[in-house]
């Protein structure tokens, strides 16, 4: 199969991210959308460690699934003190660094 | 000891008088600084004297003596030397200066009695003395010029010497500021003829000056007129004289001292010590004696309607500086410094008397409310009588060979000089009306109430001083004479001070009695004999001598007779001339409206800028376009700033990603 279609596939879910981040107003579903990118970039980088043939790719795959887990582990605990703070669960309300 | 040596010491005593009274001003109970500083200018004058002997015992032609303490700069071709030049000149201004400030130190110890300012004034007074005995005995040029600083700043601390007043200020800055200008023109006198000559030593500048120059140089025609400038600040010539009548402000025994008798003399020394650059350039000094001439005329004139008594005593004063300046112009040197010296115990004395007639009258200065004095103060009549005979040139008193001699010599010139000495005995007539006019307003007449009460009470009762210019009550905590001040007469040190003048303005002429019997002339001869460029000092002959004194006897004698007619025989005569010529008195009492001219040329337009400054470049330029500019842009850019942080998460991230998408995009770009 060719590389073009996993690439395709990949930006396809990296925009469905983005168009997610810039869009919705809820933390949670923020961060589902961040997650997406994310693993949009993963598979692009398998497709292409696997077109080389090489695990380069793939280890690279690997951190970056680390490094998802740590940022879902920091947003969610950033939800749950808005939460416990009573502050609404809603980006667009928090934008106390406007200028 | 040398006469050197006794040189420095007419330096050193006056000095330190200075240091010990102005170091102790709080500690020196009651008079004593004024003991002191007596004490201290009349040892200056007896070590004066010790020079004036110690030079006798020498050869007339070689009395010049220079000594050095130490070289004040010294760089490649360039050695200033703290030296001091000791000839007949020197010692003969030095005898002037310390002589008179000796007398006038013993009267302000009067006067200045229950002043809260007396130390502090004996202080300046001392200090000026020790300036002007520097500019006489400087043997260079950048002593000369040190000396002549100092002096100009001493005059400026007396006039300002009450300064809680005013006026007393203004006219300080005034003094300060127009000798300045003589300040500079004698530096760039001084720079000409070093780069000249290469010498800054006077000798050597001399002796260099008659091999670097030809007649005339136009160099050296720059240089004498720039002395020429310096020497009309000092002496108050035209067109830079208006500072004097207005130091009037300062005490009375200041106005004696600094600006009747030495300090303003200081021009004329200077002609003198440098006659042989002004022989050298002809043009230069026919230039000064016209300033001269030009100068006598127009301040008889206006002495003649001043009704400010000190100030028309200064009036006088800058028209027989006049005389004198037309004197060494014309290269009658010991008749110039003859006049100098019998100028000095006339002109002192007439403002110690009008001193005297001032405190009794609780410093009211104005001659339409003085009259009468005369059996009130018979001490002052007598002494101030005395010294306007003498300023009047009546026969046999001092005044009357000098002036006389000045006149005879510029006669003796010849050519366009005639009509100089002309001019001046028109004005030496004037001269006798208004020295009579002073007389007769202040003794004769009518007496005021001050009069009446200091004849038959003895005493007086003052009121609280106050300002005579703008009616403003005197401050006297920082020194002003109280309404307990003291009649001059009163006093012994007063009466000693007057009276030792009063004879040397009767007899100062003895030193040049005519042809006959003239020792100044014969002492002064040598210092100026040698003469540069062809000019030859004249000598005017019997015949010129003894029909000037007869001319001058006469046009005095009449001078002062139309006085006694105009002011006692016919009293209402003056204001009917007044009002039958209102544009010449208006003309005259204006001073020849010098000073709006002045305000007119210079003020004005220096106030406009100043305001122009103020309001445009300094509000407008400064504070609206530099400062303002900059912290305008810093405000806009930073607001700019400010306005990109909108605080939503999704705006951030929408610049993450064009970002991103652009640096994606240019790599694209820059790769195909």
């Amino acid at each position: 199969m060719d590389v073009v279609w996993f690439v395709v596939l990949s930006a396809f879910i990296f925009c469905i991210g983005a168009a997610g981040v810039m869009t919705r107003r809820n933390p949670l579903v923020i961060l589902l959308c961040l997650e997406l990118m994310l693993n949009g970039g993963n598979l692009a980088l398998i497709a292409f460690a696997r077109m080389h043939g090489n695990a380069e790719g793939q280890i690279f795959a690997l951190i970056v699934m680390v490094v998802a887990a740590c940022e879902v582990v920091v947003g969610l605990g950033l939800i749950v003190a808005m939460y416990r703070r009573k502050i609404p669960i809603d980006v667009d309300s928090m934008s106390e660094l406007r200028g | 000891m040398s006469a050197t040596t006794y040189g420095w010491l007419i330096l050193a005593f006056p000095l330190a008088g200075t240091i010990a009274i102005a170091i102790g001003f709080k500690l020196w109970p009651g008079r004593s600084a004024g003991w002191i500083a007596s004490a201290m200018i009349g040892l200056s004058f007896l070590a004066a004297l010790g020079a004036l002997f110690d030079m006798l015992d020498h050869d007339p032609e070689g009395r010049a003596f220079t000594s050095s303490l130490f070289s004040y700069a010294k760089t490649a071709g360039f050695d200033a030397q703290m030296g001091i030049l000791v000839d007949q000149l020197s010692v003969f201004m030095c005898l002037v200066v310390s002589g008179v400030s000796f007398l006038i130190h013993l009267y302000s110890i009067s006067y200045m009695t229950s002043d809260k300012g007396f130390n502090r004034y004996f202080a300046y007074l001392n200090f000026f003395v020790f300036s002007m005995l520097l500019l006489v005995l400087a043997g260079n040029f950048v002593l000369l010029i040190v000396g002549w600083a100092f002096v100009g700043a001493a005059s400026y601390l007396l006039i300002s010497f009450w300064y809680r007043r005013k006026t007393a200020v203004q006219a300080g800055i005034k003094a300060f500021v127009i000798n300045v200008i003589g300040d500079i023109a004698l530096v760039i006198a001084a720079f000409l003829l070093f780069s000249k000559t290469g010498a800054l030593e006077f000798q050597a500048v001399f002796e260099g000056a008659e091999d670097v120059f030809v007649k005339n140089d136009g160099t050296l025609i720059a240089a004498c007129l720039l002395l020429l400038v310096g020497a009309s600040a000092k002496s108050a010539q035209l067109p830079l004289h208006t500072w004097l009548p207005d130091a009037m402000e300062g005490p009375t025994p200041v106005s004696s001292l600094i600006h009747a008798a030495t300090m303003v003399t200081a021009g004329v020394y200077l002609i003198a010590r440098t006659h042989i650059l002004f022989e050298l350039a002809p043009t230069a000094s026919d230039i000064a004696a016209i300033v001269g001439t030009a100068t006598l005329v127009f301040a008889a004139t206006v002495a003649l309607v001043m009704t400010d008594l000190k100030r028309a005593i200064a009036y006088s004063t800058i028209s027989q500086i006049g005389y004198m300046i037309l004197g060494v112009s014309v290269f009658a040197y010991s008749a110039g410094l003859f006049h100098l010296m019998t100028h000095a115990f006339f002109k002192a004395l007439l403002f110690m008397g009008a001193g005297s007639i001032i405190g009794a009258m609780a410093g009211e200065q104005s001659l339409d409310k003085m009259g009468g004095f005369r059996k009130a103060m018979p001490f002052t009549f007598v002494t101030f009588t005395i010294g306007a005979l003498a300023l009047a040139a009546f026969p046999l008193f001092s005044g009357f060979f000098s002036k006389d001699d000045i006149l005879g010599s510029t006669i003796t010139r010849g050519g366009g000089f005639i009509v100089l000495a002309v001019v001046g005995y028109l004005a030496a007539f004037v001269t006798a009306i208004y020295a009579f006019r002073l007389v007769f307003r202040v003794f004769w007449g009518e007496r005021v109430p001050e009069a009446a009460e200091l004849e038959d009470e003895g005493k007086l009762a003052h009121a609280e001083p106050f300002n005579p210019a703008n009616n403003e009550a005197e401050d006297t905590e920082v020194g002003f004479p109280g309404p307990e001040h003291h009649i001059a007469e009163r006093e012994w040190p007063m009466k000693i001070a007057m009276g030792t003048l009063a004879f040397g303005a009767v007899f100062g002429g003895v030193f040049g009695f005519a042809n006959l019997f003239d020792p100044l002339d014969k002492f002064l001869e040598p210092a100026f004999e040698e003469t540069a460029g062809g000019a030859h000092i004249p000598h005017p002959s019997d015949a010129t001598e003894y029909s000037g004194l007869t001319i001058g006897g006469v046009i005095s004698i009449t001078g002062i007779a139309i006085a006694w007619f105009v002011y006692i025989r016919r009293a209402g005569l003056s204001g009917a001339l007044v009002r039958r010529f209102p544009r010449v008195h208006e003309f005259l009492v204006n001073k020849w409206y010098f000073d709006e001219l002045y305000d007119a040329a210079f003020v004005r337009p220096l106030v406009a800028a100043g305001r122009f400054g103020r309001t445009v470049v300094e509000s407008k330029l400064v504070q609206g376009g530099l400062v303002g500019g900059t912290s305008a842009l810093v405000r806009e850019g930073s607001a700019f700033a400010r306005s990109l942080q909108t605080g939503y998460l999704r705006a951030y991230a929408l610049l993450v990603l064009a970002g991103l998408v652009g640096l994606a995009g240019y790599f694209l770009i820059v790769s195909s």
